[in-house]
């Protein structure tokens, strides 16, 4: 009866144990198939010509594969997107955790996360029919839809991201270290720039990381606003091509088995190693710095 | 310890806003020192204070006045568009008025389907990891997966749906292909939020049961399970709604174009949706800027829905946990 | 009221956590340079009144003082007040050591630096004799700049008193500051504090009654969130006026 029951019991844990490998088992599914669909272009093209190939025209006969301008494409909207996203994002959470009254924090945090739940296409069709025309308006520019829009809208998709994960984080910076502080006569201004904030500065670069990790994965926005031009940009009011555009634009059209087909499937895997980089150092950074503040004994 | 080094105190520039102090001599006391120095500097202290406390407050608002911004303009120009015909038909005029009925269906088909095949997966795994697994390298390993598999793009997952369910699987563009590729995206938030709630009850509850002579077995499904379950649906509602946001995992492997009749007959049709509704009106049709307001109303709808469904379990979640307290 | 010596007076003091009334006017004065100890069970109001006493309360939501606490003459709850001006002259210290996870030095700086002081040259020499007076500086002085994390418990207790007297305060108060320390740890924080009260004003919260007897020269008795009794440590832990404080005293407590 007992040998039953416990039997029972270590079914039940392998049983349990093979579902949750499920998560990790299609992460190396994901993998599997990029690279399956995606290194045949290498029979055609070298690496060092895909990634620094200055020329993307997949379409053109002879066809030119060179992604350098997809990848500078995304690297700038990330970069562009975290210098408004970062700020914005570590400021709301700090109001929340620190300066908020219970009341406006109840009313604010919802606001954050009803902006996390926007879909991606409504902020690209946002970006696209009102801000790309009021941009080209204002700074009278031959299209709205650029580099500096599509910042603009990744940095609010960020921001959530960044947001909720740096409230965690002060959050759990000990009351003990707060009452330090304020008890040694330190303002509140002063005791979270130079107690809380340093105490949860692990948390907050995870929240960084996690954020442009989103910014730079993230599709419909920059499909729809970036301006698909496929070259290097040499200002902020350049339309781009970043790598997911790329990839949505012309899956449609590449026939299955074709170079194209191929060259997008090997876009998809420089991407995917960017945001694998992206959560890997996050994941890094949260561990290796998990504890901080209060003394243990 | 007596010093005469006048120099305590800040730069000379910055007290203009401070408290009149009179000049330091020598032979002050350390405590006069620290006094003083607190006393002159206060001034300025506070205004940092204030200056950067009206900066945390604008970025707070900042948010709200985007969400708000988006919201009214989107409604503002869409909401003439809404109509009982606009919800319910199909569309007509090779898209360029009717209805979005179709899309509707199609998005709650692919989220609905997302939600029942990622659901009993993100449930079990979130209990392997509350409750049965032990730290050590393995569920070092196993969430390192499972928040890499968050951070997949989306556009990725879309890639591997289309190679995987489409191609592989022979499943071709269908609710089914779009449904699991869906479920593979879902699956992280509802483990995620699976694991909150299990974290949530109380440890007391696991002891008591298993001093009974509860198996381990009988106290996830008896006591913990219960307890946690409103939460863990909520977690469910949520992933549903991210489900039917989404747009580049459909794309190439469960939204088309046009799809004829308001119903899809079988799991394997393919499917309007409305996220690729939105997408494709307002950038491959053949006319923008007529079908202008439809691509606003079908927004709006998204919106509503996805906000919804949000709203709904915010609510929800507020309402349990004050009946818990 | 202008009596010298008399450091803090509290006068009808009531304290509420919301709806819930968790100190009923008490009227208590602190002498300078002498150690008052306030004893009473768990949950009687003690360790809330002594934060009181430099509006730590403040920083909890939803609770009010009425009554008052006269520092020097000055109430404390005057809306004038600068409450962090008053911090600085009321150093705390915790029950469990809670020291910034900074360097040593850091962590003695640190309210210097925060009160406008950038001599380097005074913060250093600041820094030494505040280790000094908690008897510290011999155990540290050849790890300043290492994590203040990495010293024991004790020494990080006195590391926060150390922190604490680096601003130059007059009062210091003290939430049981041993209650997470071992004997030996304990009994020098005990020596230091007769030490130190000769330079302050010293109010110290503590649960254990032989505490009470050994460093204060005032006790006051606390129960359910009122003043039951104050008196001479001697008088009260030998012949107490008050049945109930006689109880406790003699741990016949229910």
């Amino acid at each position: 009866m007992a040998e039953k029951a416990q039997t029972t019991e270590k079914m039940m844990h392998i049983f349990f144990f093979c579902i949750a490998s499920a998560s990790i088992t299609i992460l190396f599914l994901i993998m599997i198939f990029l690279f399956k669909e995606g290194l045949p272009i290498f029979k055609t093209v070298s690496v060092k010509a895909f990634i620094f190939g200055e020329y993307w025209y997949p379409t053109s006969d002879p066809a030119d594969f060179g992604i350098f301008p997809l990848i500078v494409a995304s690297l700038t909207v990330t970069v562009f997107s975290a210098l408004i996203s970062i700020p914005l994002g570590v400021m709301t959470a700090v109001y929340l955790a620190e300066i908020a009254s219970q009341k406006v924090g109840e009313i604010v945090k919802p606001v954050v996360e009803l902006l996390a739940a926007l879909p991606s296409v409504v902020i690209g069709f946002f970006g696209m029919v009102l801000v790309a025309p009021f941009l080209q308006r204002i700074f009278d520019i031959p299209t709205g839809l650029n580099l500096f829009n599509a910042s603009l809208m990744l940095a609010f998709m960020a921001v959530p991201t960044i947001c909720s994960i740096s409230e965690d984080a002060i959050h759990s910076v000990p009351v003990a270290l707060k009452e330090a502080s304020m008890a040694l006569g330190a303002t509140h201004f002063e005791t979270i720039i130079k107690v809380i904030v340093p105490a949860s500065i692990s948390g907050i670069c995870t929240a960084i990381i996690l954020g442009m990790s989103r910014a730079v994965g993230e599709t419909m926005v920059v499909l729809m606003v970036a301006g698909g031009a496929a070259m290097v940009p040499e200002s902020v009011f350049d339309p781009v091509r970043p790598m997911p555009a790329s990839i949505a634009a012309e899956m449609g059209e590449a026939p299955i088995g074709s170079d194209h087909y191929y060259a997008l499937f090997a876009t998809g895997i420089v991407l995917f190693i960017f945001t694998l980089v992206f959560n890997i150092v996050a994941d890094y950074i949260a561990n290796k710095y998990r504890q901080v503040g209060e003394a243990s004994l | 310890m007596e010093t005469t080094n006048p120099e305590y105190f800040e730069n000379k520039a910055e007290t203009t806003t401070d408290r009149a102090v009179p000049k330091v001599k020598g032979n002050e006391t350390e405590k006069d020192i620290t006094e003083t120095a607190a006393a002159r500097t206060r001034g300025r202290r506070k205004i940092m204070q204030s200056i950067f406390f009206f900066l945390f407050r604008g970025a707070a608002a900042v948010n709200g006045i985007a969400l708000f911004i988006i919201i009214f303009f989107l409604l503002k120009n869409g909401l003439s568009a809404i109509s009982w015909t606009f919800l319910t038909q199909p569309p007509m005029d090779s898209m360029t008025s009717g209805g979005i009925f179709p899309c509707i269906v199609g998005t709650l088909c692919l989220g609905i389907g997302a939600i029942i095949a990622a659901l009993p997966v993100g449930v079990a795994s979130g209990i392997y990891l509350n409750e049965y697994a032990r730290p050590g390298l393995m569920l070092r390993i196993l969430r390192l997966g499972i928040s890499n598999l968050a951070g997949v793009p989306s556009v990725v997952f879309g890639l591997f749906g289309l190679a995987f369910f489409c191609i592989i699987l022979k499943m071709g563009v269908s609710i089914l292909a779009g449904a699991l590729t869906l479920a593979t995206l879902t699956l992280p938030v509802i483990i995620g939020s699976t694991e909150e709630a299990l974290k949530s009850v109380p440890d007391t509850y696991r002891e008591a049961s298993l001093a009974l002579g509860a198996t381990k077995w009988q106290t996830i499904y008896r006591v913990v399970l219960p307890a946690a379950m409103p939460g863990i649906l909520t977690g469910a509602i949520l992933g549903l709604s991210r489900a039917a946001g989404e747009t580049a995992p459909i794309m190439f492997t469960g939204a088309v174009f046009f799809a004829p009749g308001k119903w899809p007959s079988s799991l394997l049709d393919s499917v309007m949706a409305l996220p690729y509704h939105i997408y494709v009106l307002a950038t491959a049709g053949t006319e923008i800027e007529k079908t202008r307001p439809l691509q606003y109303g079908t927004a709006i709808v998204l919106i509503a829905l996805v906000l919804g469904i949000n709203l709904g379990a915010l609510i929800w979640r507020s309402r349990l946990r004050k009946r818990l307290k | 009221m202008t009596d010298n010596n008399l450091k803090i007076i509290s006068a009808n003091l009531d304290f509420y956590y919301n709806d819930f009334k968790a100190l009923h006017n008490v009227d208590l004065k602190f002498t300078k340079q002498q150690v008052t100890a306030l004893i009473g069970p768990s949950g009687c109001g003690k360790s809330t009144y002594l934060r009181c006493l430099n509006r730590m309360n403040d920083l909890i939501p939803g609770t009010r003082v009425d009554g008052e606490i006269l520092m020097d003459g000055q109430d404390i709850y005057d809306p004038s007040v600068d409450v962090v001006l008053l911090r600085r002259r009321i150093g705390m210290v915790f029950q469990k050591p809670n020291p910034f996870p900074k360097t040593i030095f850091e962590n003695i700086a640190y309210g210097m630096r925060v009160n406008g002081i950038k001599d380097k040259a005074f913060i250093e020499s600041h820094v030494e004799k505040s280790l000094n007076q908690a008897a510290l500086w011999e155990e540290v002085k050849d790890r300043l700049y290492e994590s203040a994390l990495g010293l024991s418990g004790g020494q990080q207790q006195r590391l926060c008193i150390a922190r604490a007297l680096a601003v130059e305060p007059e009062v210091l108060l003290m939430d049981e500051p041993c209650s997470a320390l071992d004997p030996i740890a304990t009994q020098k924080i005990e020596e230091l504090i007769q030490g130190l009260k000769k330079e302050y004003t010293i109010i110290i919260v503590t649960h254990s009654m032989q505490q009470a007897a050994r460093v204060s020269d005032v006790t006051a008795f606390f129960y359910m969130g009122k003043l039951i009794e104050v008196g001479d440590t001697d008088t009260i832990f030998t012949k107490p006026k008050l049945r109930q404080t006689e109880d406790y005293i003699t741990g016949r407590f229910g």
